[in-house]
């Protein structure tokens, strides 16, 4: 059973730096690129391809803006990003609980 | 694959989501702990108020527990955001304080206004709601249970200034001292102190 589910897992925020752009944002109506390189400690460049691969999945929308002079982006969960999680939340305890019972 | 790596790896990976989404909300810097220490400390302050006579010594000494409070939430909040790695002065921080703020000072100039003109009784009413108020609003841009605790405020507040005079001093108790509390434990307890 365990191993059946690992193959449906959603590889797309299985890894660790867009499993965490996708739960900060679960949890704050937007965040700034500033806000969320600070949280998840990773670099520009890091932090932007996930986001990038994040957004092209359609699991969050990424505005840019100017704030002065200052280019700023911001981005938000979608409620595709929003499912997307929950499922994967409701994936990883499925896989604890069979676990458990082996 | 060892199963029980794999049972490892999903409770890792389930830790990891609980701890970014601990950290992400911390940005909204409302300490859980600070915030029943707010609570006990209103609880003591009620109590007190109860045994005095005067209008005079009343106001002081909710004032003195204001400010008492306000050091208790600052001190608190530093702390969480320490502890959590984060910056203090975030985006979501400042919009905090900027739609919190107006409404307190709203209630310092009333309360100056009223107490010139001896409409102590209403105080405390006023102080509920537009505290209430000022967590409704900045608490829009934070967890769903910070505004819903500034609608309990507000509620209150309706209370005591529609109740009986002799009820006012347990509007107080159990607003400043009582929502704090239950509120304070709840948060601690879901996004982590």
């Amino acid at each position: 059973m365990g191993l059946a589910h690992l193959t449906e897992l959603d590889r797309l925020i299985h890894e660790r730096i867009r499993l965490g752009i996708v739960s900060a944002l679960a949890v704050n109506t937007s965040l700034s690129f500033n806000e969320l390189k600070r949280l998840l400690r990773t670099t520009d460049g890091n932090l932007s391809v996930h986001a990038r691969k994040l957004e092209e999945a359609g699991y969050i929308t990424c505005a840019k803006y100017f704030e002065g002079r200052q280019p700023k982006t911001e981005y938000r969960l979608t409620e595709a990003g929003r499912q997307a999680l929950e499922r994967y939340l409701a994936h990883m305890d499925a896989l604890i609980q069979s676990m458990r019972n082996h | 694959m060892e199963p029980y790596d794999l049972r490892d790896r999903a409770a890792d990976n389930l830790r990891f989501i609980r701890e970014t989404m601990e950290a992400a909300t911390s940005f909204t810097a409302v300490s859980g702990w600070g915030q029943v220490l707010v609570g006990v400390s209103a609880l003591i302050t009620a109590l007190i108020a109860t045994t005095l006579r005067q209008p005079a010594a009343w106001l002081l000494l909710w004032l003195a527990e204001a400010l008492l409070a306000m050091t208790i939430a600052v001190v608190a909040i530093v702390w969480k955001a320490r502890r959590a790695g984060i910056a203090l002065v975030s985006r979501p921080t400042r919009k905090f304080i900027l739609s919190f703020v107006p409404p307190l000072i709203a209630g310092a100039i009333l309360t100056l206004g009223l107490y010139r003109v001896g409409a102590v009784a209403l105080l405390p009413g006023m102080w509920l709601l537009l505290y209430g108020v000022g967590v409704v609003t900045g608490g829009a841009f934070s967890v769903r249970i910070v505004p819903l605790m500034g609608l309990c405020f507000m509620l209150l507040g309706g209370l005591a200034l529609l109740a009986p005079a002799s009820w006012q001093s347990w509007c107080m108790a159990a607003g400043f001292g009582g929502l704090h509390i239950v509120f304070g434990v709840l948060i601690a307890r879901r996004h982590g102190g």
